[in-house]
C-alpha cells in the first residue's frame, strides 16, 4: 500500500504536465491531465483523443481559509478522506476561474499548505485519484485570502507565562530595593572567587577570563557578562592585572565596556588598561590554540571559564589545569559539563552560572531575576506533579495546557 | 609505502605535527601553526564577512535603491525593508559603524547604542523561544500519563521508565533551587537530583570522548593514508 502511494505520488508530475499541455493547446486542464487506462484507439492518420477519466468518490467537506496565527502567505486546505484513494491533488483557481494543480498530499493526509500572495481571493478543489487513475473532484471551496496577524494565538500560553515572569521578578525585585534580605544558598564555586584572585594578586600574575566561545544572544554568556564585572571589580580593587581574549566581535565590544565599567565602580579606572581585553580570532579551534598560548606564556594564576564553550572546552581546561592554575568554570553546555568537572577546581554547572551574578554582587536586581527563576523552578514543579496526578487519575493528557501548535 | 607527491598534504602534515608539539611543551613550531591557524581564520572570516554579509545585505542593496531613485525618482518602495533594493538598511549600517566609535575619543558612549539594541533583541527573542521550543515541551514529555504504561509504549516498564524521569526532573530542579538550603526534605530531593545529573554527566562524557578520539584517528589515518600511504 504504501509503494503504491509512493509510485502514484511519483506519477503526478507527469499528470500535471499533461494538463498543462492541455491547457495550452485549448483543452480542460485537469479533465485530461491523466489519461484513462483503456483509452481507445484512434483511425489511422487522426490524433487519438484521450479517454475521460473513470469516476471515483469526490472528497466531502474541502475547506479553504486563511492560515492561522502566521505571517502570511499562507491558505489552509483541508478535506474528509476518501477511502481506497491513493493520493489527492490539490488544484487553485485565481482571478480567471481555471484550476491549476498546485501540489499533492498521500493517502494518508487530509491536509495541505499553499504559498499564496496575502489578499488575493482563491478557490481549491481537493481531486482524490484511485488506483487505476480513476479521479473524483470535489466541489469548489469558497474564496479564501491570505492575509498576516499580529496576535499568534498559539504562543498565548508563552505571553502569559512571560507577563507573570516579568511581574514575579519585580515583586522581588521590590522586595529587595526595600531592603528585605532575600535568602540565597552557598554555591561552593563562587565561594572561591575572591581566593582565586587573592591567590593570583599573591603570586604576582594575572587573572585569565574566558567569556566562553558563544555570541551575545546565549544566555550563559550574557550571565558571564554579568559575573565579568565582579571580578573585574575585585581585581580593580586588588590590583591584579585581567586578561580577557574574546572569541566574537560583539562580545568582545560588550567585555570591554563591562570591565572598563567594574574599574570605574570600583574608583581605578586609572588602572584600566584597554589591551586587557581583546579580540584574538572567530574560529573556535584557532580560539583554543591562541588561549592555550597565552596560559603557558602569561601563566595566569586563576583561570576562569565560564560562557558557553562547546568541542574547545577540554583543550583550554586541560591546558590550564597542566599550568598548575585555580580553574572556575561553568556552563550551561551540558555535552561539556564533565569535561570541566574534571579538569577544573569549581564547576558551576547550568543555573548556577546564571545564578552567578546576583549571588557575587548582591545587587537587588539581580537577585529579583534569581528569585523569580526559582519561583518558577516551583511553579514548573507543581505542576509537573499536579499534572500528572489529573493524568494517572482522570486518563487525559494535561500536557495539552502546554502546547503551542493549536492548529 | 606510497608517499603523496602533492606538496599541500606534506603542509598538512607539517601543521597537525606543528600543533601536536605542543603536548610536548610550548615552543616555536607550536607558536607558528598557532598564529598561521588564527590569522588564517581572521582573513577567512574578515573576507567572509565582506562578501556575503556587508556586499549583499547592506551595500548591494542600497547603491541598487540610489541608482532606481536617479533613474526613476524617489517611490515608496524603496522604503520597504523587504524589497531587494531600499534605503532602510543604511538604518542598521550606521548602528553597526556606531561599533567604530570607540576609535573616536568622544564619541566612545555611541557603542552602548548598538550593544543596547543587539542585547535587547536577542535577550528578548531568547527568553520566549526557551519556553516555546525548550520548557514546555519538555515539560509536556516528563508528565506520567495513563498512555505511560501502555503495552505500545513498553507497559510496566516503560512506566517505571517514565516515573524515572520524573522524578530525575523534579530532584535536579530541587538541586537547583537556590533560596532554600539543602537541609531535610530539599537534601533528599537535590542529592537524587545530583545522582541524575552524574549519570547523565557520565553518559555525555563517554561519548563525546568517543567523539575526539574519532577526530584523533581521522588525523593519523591523514598521515598513514594521504600522506604516506602505509595503510589504504
Amino acid at each position: 500500500m504504501r509503494w503504491a502511494c509512493i509510485l502514484c505520488l511519483l506519477t503526478l508530475p507527469a499528470g500535471w504536465a499533461a494538463a498543462q499541455e492541455g491547457a495550452a493547446v485549448g483543452g480542460a486542464p485537469v479533465e485530461t491531465a491523466v489519461a484513462g487506462a483503456d483509452a481507445g484507439e484512434a483511425p489511422l492518420g487522426q490524433p487519438a483523443e484521450p479517454a475521460p477519466p473513470a469516476p471515483f468518490p469526490a472528497p466531502a467537506g474541502a475547506t479553504a481559509r486563511d492560515k492561522p496565527n502566521d505571517g502570511g502567505g499562507a491558505i489552509a486546505i483541508r478535506w474528509q478522506p476518501v477511502p481506497g484513494a491513493m493520493a489527492y491533488r490539490i488544484e487553485r483557481a485565481g482571478e480567471d476561474g481555471a484550476f491549476v494543480p498546485v501540489g499533492a498530499a498521500s493517502a494518508l493526509e487530509n491536509a495541505y499548505e499553499d504559498r499564496v500572495e496575502d489578499g488575493v481571493a482563491y478557490r481549491y478543489r481537493v481531486v482524490a485519484l484511485g488506483p487505476a487513475g480513476e479521479e473524483g473532484a470535489s466541489p469548489a471551496t469558497l474564496p479564501a485570502r491570505s492575509r498576516p496577524q499580529w496576535f499568534n494565538g498559539d504562543l498565548t500560553g508563552v505571553a502569559l507565562s512571560v507577563v507573570a515572569f516579568i511581574l514575579v521578578v519585580a515583586w522581588f525585585i521590590r522586595r529587595a530595593r526595600r531592603g528585605e534580605q532575600l535568602f540565597v544558598r552557598r554555591i561552593a564555586g563562587l565561594e572561591a572567587v575572591d581566593e582565586a584572585v587573592g591567590r593570583a594578586t599573591e603570586m604576582g600574575r594575572p587573572v585569565l577570563y574566558i567569556p566562553g566561545t558563544g555570541r551575545i544572544e546565549d544566555i550563559a554568556t550574557v550571565a558571564s557578562m554579568n559575573v565579568l564585572g565582579e571580578i573585574a571589580k575585585k581585581t580593580a580593587e586588588f590590583g591584579t592585572p585581567i586578561l580577557v581574549p574574546n572569541r566574537d566581535p560583539v562580545v568582545f565590544t560588550v567585555s570591554r565596556e563591562v570591565v572598563k565599567g567594574a574599574y570605574t565602580a570600583a574608583g581605578r579606572p586609572d588602572a584600566y588598561d584597554p589591551n586587557s581585553v581583546f579580540f584574538l580570532v572567530e574560529n573556535s579551534l584557532a580560539f583554543a590554540a591562541a588561549v592555550d598560548g597565552i596560559m603557558v606564556r602569561e601563566r595566569p594564576a586563576t583561570n576562569f571559564l565560564l560562557g558557553s564553550f562547546f568541542a574547545e572546552s577540554l583543550i583550554l581546561a586541560e591546558v590550564g589545569a597542566s599550568t598548575g592554575a585555580i580553574q572556575i568554570a561553568g556552563t550551561d553546555q551540558v555535552p561539556q559539563l564533565p569535561f570541566f568537572v574534571v579538569a577544573c577546581d569549581y564547576t558551576l554547572m547550568g543555573e548556577e552560572l546564571y545564578a552567578a551574578s546576583a549571588y557575587l554582587s548582591r545587587e537587588p536586581l539581580m537577585l529579583g531575576a534569581l528569585k523569580g527563576q526559582d519561583a518558577g523552578k516551583l511553579l514548573f514543579m507543581a505542576l509537573l506533579v499536579a499534572g500528572t496526578i489529573f493524568s494517572l487519575i482522570t486518563g487525559l493528557d494535561a500536557g495539552w495546557l502546554l502546547s503551542t501548535s493549536g492548529y | 609505502m606510497n608517499l603523496s607527491t602533492d606538496i599541500w598534504v606534506w603542509v598538512g602534515v607539517f601543521l597537525t605535527f606543528c600543533i601536536y608539539s605542543f603536548l610536548y611543551r610550548d615552543n616555536p613550531f607550536y607558536k607558528f601553526g598557532e598564529h598561521l591557524f588564527v590569522g588564517v581564520s581572521n582573513a577567512f572570516t574578515l573576507s567572509f564577512m565582506v562578501h556575503r554579509i556587508i556586499i549583499p545585505i547592506l551595500v548591494r542593496p542600497f547603491t541598487e535603491a540610489w541608482r532606481t531613485a536617479g533613474s526613476e525618482g524617489l517611490s515608496a518602495g524603496l522604503f520597504n525593508p523587504y524589497a531587494p533594493s531600499n534605503f532602510l538598511v543604511i538604518i542598521p549600517g550606521v548602528i553597526g559603524c556606531f561599533y567604530f566609535a570607540r576609535f573616536i575619543p568622544g564619541l566612545t558612549w555611541l557603542v552602548r547604542i548598538p550593544i543596547a539594541l543587539f542585547m535587547g533583541y536577542y535577550v528578548g527573542r531568547s527568553v520566549p523561544a526557551y519556553l516555546e521550543g525548550s520548557v514546555f515541551p519538555q515539560m509536556r514529555g516528563t508528565m506520567l500519563t495513563q498512555a505511560s504504561f501502555d503495552p505500545a509504549q513498553g507497559g510496566i516498564l516503560g512506566g517505571i521508565f517514565a516515573l524515572l524521569v520524573l522524578v530525575g526532573v523534579i530532584g535536579t530542579l530541587t538541586y537547583f533551587f537556590f533560596s532554600k538550603e539543602h537541609k531535610g526534605v530539599v537534601k533528599w530531593g537535590a542529592q537524587t537530583g545530583i545522582v541524575f545529573v552524574m549519570v547523565g554527566f557520565g553518559a555525555s562524557f563517554g561519548f563525546t570522548v568517543m567523539a575526539r578520539v574519532s577526530l584523533a584517528i581521522g588525523r593519523f589515518i591523514f598521515i598513514l593514508r594521504d600522506a604516506l600511504g602505509i595503510v589504504t
